[in-house]
């Protein structure tokens, strides 16, 4: 058996949280360009549209993601198409970011009075105008907050891709612990490094909002 | 043809009647008041007129444009067609300038320098020209509201329609929205007003339309009509307001 040295947990692990933040970053983009669009459909009035979207939320959001990336992985592979950890891990954060920042961005704005929607009408503006140069730049100011905080779930949503054979931090923990048999060592340095991710986001967030408040 | 017309118009929310048969015309530059009690459809009605709200049967026709909530036509419509509602409206991220040169420059497609002109002139007009570079939360209720006139005006629009604007306002700022108003008369603008300011409505308007109960039950010049109603509801409505 190799001896490992608290450094050398350390540095493995802090090569793994690369894999995590850049899982982390890959689920977040892919998530936000999915419920951007969505979010312009949803603006619409079209009414299965809106249905649609509905069953998307309600499916994403009503599962557990580790079903869904299970889903992803091991289903996508039976249907005869190959998908790699790594691909199945993004596909179904996407989903599940995309449903949970599509429900929060329509909260944002909804929050802005109608009276601005008809305004822009009576100006003679056009449904792209109004949302371009009237609705989105008040929405995004509204927006930051929450979508920063919830990128905190985004980052310990990362952690079940492990499950699933994908090597980022909690895998690593895992393989460390059954090289070293140090259970409370290990997992309390993985436990650390999450921490350090995500509570200057869910500080910044704070931040933000407080800010926003304050500005109204 | 007269500039606004209405031809039995109902409108309906759900099980609602809220309007039942509004016959109406309005020629240029005439200024009319509607007035009524809570909930008679005077709102309802001026926002049939641009498109805001759908109405079920009839016809509306303002400049030549028949009224309805499709886009296109909603767009159409807002060239003839302002709206200033009673609270403000404005949009909050933008300066006053900003604010009145967004439509002149993406629908009417103008250049900046010119819709910057124009922002300027309609923002001296009503009284606020050094108030270019701020923005509305700076300003009071009632710059704010003349603000909210300034750029519908950039529209150069036939007709304004006013929803209550002066209701959100404090008492002593009242006067200098009805002063802005009270010029666009005289200029020979058409206006279109809901309101609860009888005296604005017999002075400076030159017909007034009662509603009760989603119809038109009274109408006529605003001398005679508030001095002289007919129906009881109209003696009621006064009274209670005087
Ligand atoms: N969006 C809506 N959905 C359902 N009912 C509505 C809606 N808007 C107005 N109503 C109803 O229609 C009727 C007329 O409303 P409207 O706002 O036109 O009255 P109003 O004369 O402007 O009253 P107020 O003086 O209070 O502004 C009221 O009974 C009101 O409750
Ligand atoms: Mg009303």
């Amino acid at each position: 058996m190799i001896e490992f040295s608290n450094y050398d947990i350390l540095r493995n692990l802090l090569f793994a949280t690369q894999w995590t933040i850049l899982l982390s970053l890959a689920a977040f983009i892919g998530g936000s360009s999915v419920a951007l669009t969505l979010t312009a459909l949803r603006l619409t009035r079209n009414k299965v549209v809106h249905s649609l979207i509905r069953g998307y939320v309600e499916l994403f959001q009503g599962t557990p993601l580790l079903m869904q990336m299970f889903l992803c992985f091991f289903g996508l592979s039976m249907l005869g198409y190959e998908i790699s950890a790594w691909g199945a891990a993004i596909l179904s954060l996407t989903f599940f970011t995309s449903a949970f920042l599509v429900e929060i961005w329509r909260g944002c704005i909804d929050t802005l009075p109608k009276g601005q929607w008809e305004a822009s009408r009576c100006l003679g503006m056009s449904f792209l105008q109004i949302l371009r140069y009237i609705i989105l730049p008040q929405a995004i100011r509204v927006a930051v907050a929450p979508t920063v905080g919830f990128s905190v779930q985004v980052i310990k949503g990362t952690a079940l891709a492990s499950v699933i054979g994908f090597v980022e931090l909690t895998k690593v923990g895992t393989m460390l612990n059954n090289a070293t048999f140090e259970p409370f060592k290990v997992f309390t340095l993985v436990a650390i490094i999450y921490f350090l991710l995500c509570y200057p986001l869910s500080l910044y967030s704070k931040v933000l909002e407080k800010k926003f408040n304050g500005s109204r | 043809m007269a500039l606004v017309n209405l031809d039995q118009v109902h409108k309906y929310y759900g099980d609602l009647h809220v309007l039942k048969g509004i016959d109406l015309k309005i020629n240029k530059g005439e200024v009319v008041s509607v007035i009524g009690r809570s909930g008679s459809g005077k709102s309802t009605l001026l926002r049939c007129m641009n498109g805001l709200e759908q109405y079920q049967e009839g016809g509306i026709v303002v400049d030549g444009k028949e009224v309805t909530t499709e886009d296109i036509q909603v767009r159409q419509l807002a060239m003839s067609v302002g709206m200033i509602f009673q609270n403000f409206n404005l949009f909050p991220h933008m300066t006053v300038g900003e604010n009145i040169m967004l439509a002149p420059t993406i629908v009417l497609k103008k250049p900046k320098y010119e819709a910057e002109r124009i922002a300027r002139a309609m923002l001296e007009k009503v009284g606020l020209g050094e108030k270019f570079d701020s923005y509305p939360e700076k300003l009071s209720g009632g710059q704010q509201q003349r603000v909210a006139i300034a750029r519908a005006l950039a529209m150069n629009p036939k007709v304004l329609l006013c929803d209550e604007i002066t209701s959100a306002l404090d008492p002593e700022l009242v006067g200098e929205v009805l002063k802005v108003l009270e010029q666009l008369a005289k200029e020979g603008m058409t206006l279109i007003l809901v309101t609860h300011e009888m005296n604005f409505a017999r002075d400076v308007g030159n017909r007034v339309v009662f509603m009760h109960q989603g119809k038109v039950w009274e109408e006529g010049d605003s001398n005679t009509l508030l001095s002289n109603p007919q129906t009881d509801e109209l003696k009621q409505f006064i009274g209670a307001v005087l």
